[in-house]
């Protein structure tokens, strides 16, 4: 028999015993879609580790009902991660989805989902695209908007008379959006505009004509491995401790470790940090240590939100079947979440508080970001105005 | 294409002809959909055996063609035509112009210099792609499903299933065709002996363009339908990885056998579906390793499972001689 | 435009185009000589910085890592060619790709496994971290000056063996014509062991001196794959000299190309469209000139192959 075969008389199989069990009626389901496999597994592995997690602390129950979480791997392609959609809604039949790292994916599987009797509910991805017009009912972000973070930064620089700033960030969307976000709230003059390949390694070149045009400070937007290599060789050449270097979405838990004394005196700006002290946060942050060993990122953070956004919606709702109620009871925003304070803006989207954080090295040779205070409280995204939702 | 393989591809798109209903039947709408998106990558692994499998041509950016054809959809749509009438023969006529300019530059190369220069080309195209702000940049941009003035309606998944099946049959029965021409025999002779073919006065590079050409523009029907699949276009669809997993689909099916790459789109695209599960029996979260097992799998399929699933099926039902053929040229002549 | 910017920002096309030398030697040389076709040649660049940086780690010296884990990437890549390339030699170019495209993933899965998913932190020995200042007001790493030299004195290793070695001699018999150097009586199959494996140290050594400036992580190597190879196509498969030459032109266009062409399209399209333009054109730039010298001369500059 060829691959195919088996692999279709597999999947029938297990569709025929899907089928067969008899659902009761208010079973919650939950599909979490994350990146697992592959390099960005790095960022989808605490995610579900923080996810399980907060599955632990409701006691495997959301909303005190049966619960059942199907995981999906989207691998980072948008093509997978709209099949496994597919899959959730249409064979498991999933009232929820969450999880999604990825604007791109999430752009991906919005329309679909969001026409579905299915709730989308984003644990990361915040792109502009869906935010504005494109605002749906049926689509909660438990995360931020992309362009919060780098608003703040802009504020931030402002409020401290920073002027000549030169600004960096990856050629494509969310980069542009990245750059646009922090000019919205920056008055200052920006002294150079750098846009660099996506994924790229060595930022030599870059640093070069960065020290050539002189600024008072730097701003980067680089994600992942390519904040990592950029602040190692800005160190090494010599700049950290000449120019300040402050960035969003770039020195977190996941690439402290491989940075260390090079991140150490950036600020970074973030929505969330490990230290904030409301009573959720400890016990998920103490919690987390234990179980896996490390410091959580602000990726962790938003999956265990998520878990509480559910379970405390599904409670207030009374069950699943009814998504009016399920979907005031989500507006209502009054979940225990790690950020201390959050609430829903008109298009789904938090307002929350801004913070800025500074990497530090700890005493007992780890290191972590520390909350350097508020830069702006209770701070809703600029696209919620063009979204027709009210309620 | 012997009997055998007549009789193979009848079965086998028989088989896929009746996952609908069956789907039906036991209430697993997902099925069809999930073998749609097998469907349409055997349609783009179709037309790279054409080139690779008959003409030797191992062109390493395939997947820019199904960007091509993708991304005119996804512009079409953009800008609010969304009638498929227009959309899919311009995919087609698109894909195939930049076939025809990039083969013409390519072709004048071979062996592994071919390898890479599609390779080449293919990266140019995902980066802009991801230069493209207007659509999207990196994050790609919806794209609603194509209209055919009520004759087919995609957004019902069987219709779209069949749609799909259609197109894959009507391209196996033209090429199937056309490799049994005298134009299939010139590039099906180029292959083995380039030069012999040139001294009895064959222009074999028009010959190969034009094969090229043609293969160009069916990938690209394969990303337009891809595009309405997804409702979805970015320039992943043209990462480099994908030219190799089409190309995979094609060595595991079986190469110059055409039914051969459809097998082994759906072999391909079944495992990383449920190599994962399968791993997960095992082995709490070992499926996210699935790479682990993947990778031995290709290099075995290479190593001892020469013609691929194809060959597995001729031998198996017809057994009279292997159906499968060796290919790729080797070689720098 | 600074002529001073200009010269530092030759220097950085330099030390990436010795890079990219490092790591297309031994592509260009496997290639040469056994014919073969290796995607996974970026792993061994992957493998070598993760040796190096466990190496350091373990042995808390930069420089004897760095010296231990020359002899441990020549075991792994010697390793890689008795147990699964071996058999490949025979085959053609397709069966090549696809089984070394397998070898990627496996191998970019096992270090996932055994370093696990985050990204290692390699850092430098003060004695390294310094800065000279060699143009006026522009302080370089000391570091990276390191990289160019150790990149240009490999370069000259790679010639005088090539050139003046009897081992250079049956490489370059290989290079243009393998059944040859079997007919001559040689053992054919510890020769290519060889070859390979020292490849495999050339890579290495170049994946070992990026630790230090980039992440150390799965997959690092991909990238730099696909530049090596179109360093050794422009080059010429099989010939050093032209890798050479392919690798420095690559480094200071793709260097360069990426820095100066939004300012220069700045000068005639609107800002907008330059800052669009700009980047889009320079992470292009080099497969346009793969295509355009590929046009011209179907088989690279150098090439060493004569059939």
């Amino acid at each position: 028999m060829s691959k195919r075969i088996i692999g279709l008389a597999i999947g029938l199989a297990t569709g025929l015993a899907l089928a067969a069990t008899p659902v009761a009626a208010e079973t919650v389901k939950v599909g979490f879609i994350t990146t697992l496999s592959g390099p960005a597994g790095i960022i989808g592995k605490p995610m579900k580790n923080a996810f399980e997690l907060g599955l632990e602390h409701v006691g495997g129950r959301l909303g005190g009902l049966d619960t059942e979480i199907i995981y999906g791997d989207d691998q980072r392609k948008p093509d997978v991660a709209k099949q496994l959609t597919n899959k959730m809604i249409k064979r498991d039949r999933v009232q929820f989805i969450s999880g999604i790292i990825w604007s791109n994916l999430l752009i991906a599987v919005h329309g679909p989902v969001t026409r579905s009797d299915t709730f989308l509910i984003s644990s990361n991805a915040g792109p502009s695209a869906v935010a504005g017009k494109k605002c749906s009912e049926n689509f909660f972000n438990v995360a931020f908007q992309n362009d919060m973070m780098p608003e703040g930064m802009g504020k931030y620089m402002t409020d401290k008379k920073i002027d000549n700033v030169y600004a960096m960030a990856p050629n494509y969307q969310a980069g542009k959006d990245m750059i646009k976000g922090f000019k919205r709230m920056f008055k200052g003059k920006i002294a150079g505009e750098v846009y660099t390949k996506l994924g790229q390694k060595d930022y030599q070149a870059e640093i070069s004509a960065l020290r050539a045009a002189k600024p008072s400070a730097v701003f980067i937007f680089l994600p992942g491995g390519m904040g990592i290599n950029f602040i190692k060789q800005y160190t090494q050449a010599g700049l950290s401790s000449k120019i300040p270097l402050y960035s969003a979405y770039t020195v977190d838990a996941i690439s402290l470790p491989a940075l260390k004394d090079a991140a150490v005196g950036t600020f970074g700006v973030q929505h969330w940090s490990p230290d904030l002290g409301n009573s959720v946060n400890r016990r998920f942050v103490a919690d987390y240590r234990k179980k896996y060993g490390k410091t959580p990122s602000f990726y962790a953070a938003q999956a265990y939100d998520t878990v509480m956004l559910l379970d405390k919606a599904i409670r207030t709702a009374g069950g699943v079947s009814d998504r009016a109620k399920l979907r005031a009871a989500m507006r209502a925003g009054d979940f225990p979440t790690t950020r201390g304070t959050f609430k829903f803006n008109n298009n789904h989207f938090p307002i929350q508080n801004i913070y800025l954080r500074e990497a530090v090295k700890e005493a007992d040779g780890s290191y972590v970001t520390k909350t350097r205070g508020v830069i702006i409280s209770a701070h809703g995204d600029s696209y919620a105005k063009s979204c027709g939702m009210k309620w | 294409m012997n009997n055998r393989q007549i009789w193979l591809t009848l079965i086998t798109l028989a088989l896929f002809a009746v996952v609908p209903p069956l789907a039906a039947i036991f209430d697993q709408p997902f099925y069809v959909d999930m073998l749609a998106r097998v469907l349409i990558l055997a349609l783009a692994a179709v037309s790279l055996d054409f080139i690779l499998g008959y003409g030797g041509m191992v062109s390493f950016g395939h997947a820019a063609y199904m960007g091509i054809g993708a991304y005119t959809v996804g512009i079409f749509s953009f800008y609010g035509i969304d009638n498929g009438f227009i959309q899919f023969p311009l995919a087609m006529a698109a894909s195939a112009l930049v076939g025809l300019i990039f083969g013409a530059m390519s072709l004048r190369t071979s062996g592994v210099y071919f390898i890479m220069i599609t390779l080449a080309f293919a990266q140019m195209l995902y980066f802009l792609g991801i230069s493209l702000e207007e659509f999207g940049g990196d994050d790609g941009m919806t794209a609603a499903r194509s209209e055919f003035a009520g004759l087919v309606d995609l957004n019902d998944s069987s219709q779209f299933y069949y749609l799909v099946l259609a197109c894959l049959a009507l391209v196996l029965f033209i090429l199937h065709r056309l490799v049994r021409s005298r134009f299939g025999m010139v590039i099906r002779a180029s292959r083995t002996n380039e030069k012999r073919m040139q001294a009895m006065g064959f222009h074999t590079y028009r010959y190969k363009l034009a094969g090229f050409t043609i293969a160009a523009s069916i990938c690209g029907l394969s990303g337009a339908l891809f595009a309405n699949l997804n409702e979805f276009v970015s320039p992943d669809i043209m990462h480099w990885t994908r030219s190799g997993e089409i190309m995979i689909m094609v060595i595991m099916g079986g190469m110059g056998t055409l039914i051969g790459p459809v097998l082994g789109a759906a072999g391909f695209l079944l495992l990383e579906e449920y190599l994962p599960q399968w791993m997960e029996i095992f082995m709490t979260n070992a499926g996210e390793h699935w790479a682990i097992i993947m990778g031995p799998i290709l290099i075995a399929i290479v190593l001892f499972g020469r013609g691929g699933i194809h060959a597995l099926f001729a031998r198996k039902w017809f057994p009279r001689r292997s159906g499968a053929r060796n290919g790729g040229g080797k070689g720098h002549g | 435009m600074d002529p001073l910017l200009l010269l530092e920002q030759s220097f950085n096309g330099l030390q990436f185009g010795v890079m990219l030398f490092l790591i297309a030697a031994g592509l260009t040389l496997v290639f040469g000589v056994m014919d073969l076709v290796n995607l996974a040649h970026g792993s061994l660049v992957m493998i070598g910085a993760y040796l190096a940086t466990t190496l350091v780690a373990w042995t808390d010296s930069f420089l004897l890592g760095m010296i231990l884990a020359l002899p441990a990437t020549f075991v792994v890549g010697a390793l890689v060619e008795v147990v699964a390339l071996r058999t490949l030699y025979r085959r053609d170019h397709l069966d090549q790709v696809l089984a070394t495209f397998g070898l990627i993933l496996f191998f970019n899965e096992v270090v996932r496994i055994v370093w696990g998913p985050i990204s290692l932190y390699s850092g430098l020995p003060d004695y390294l971290s310094g800065h000279v200042e060699i143009i006026p007001g522009a302080p370089y790493p000391v570091f990276r000056l390191l990289i160019i030299a150790v990149g240009l004195a490999v370069a000259g290793i790679i010639y005088l063996i090539v050139a003046h070695t009897r081992l250079g001699m049956l490489i370059r018999a290989g290079a243009s014509n393998n059944e040859m150097v079997g007919a001559l009586g040689v053992n054919i199959k510890s020769l290519f062991t060889l070859v390979f494996a020292l490849g495999a140290v050339f890579a290495g050594l170049a994946g070992m001196m990026l630790g230090p400036l980039t992440s150390v992580e799965s997959g690092m190597g991909e990238p730099l794959l696909i530049l090596a190879f179109v360093v050794i196509i422009i080059g010429g498969i099989g010939s050093i000299r032209g890798a050479f030459i392919a690798a420095i032109v690559i480094g200071m266009v793709d260097t360069v190309g990426r820095i100066f062409l939004p300012v220069l399209l700045r000068a005639v399209v609107s800002d907008a469209a330059a800052d669009t333009a700009g980047p889009a054109l320079a992470s292009m730039l080099i497969y346009i000139l793969m295509a355009a010298i590929l046009v011209v001369r179907p088989r690279g500059l150098f090439p060493a192959r004569t059939g």
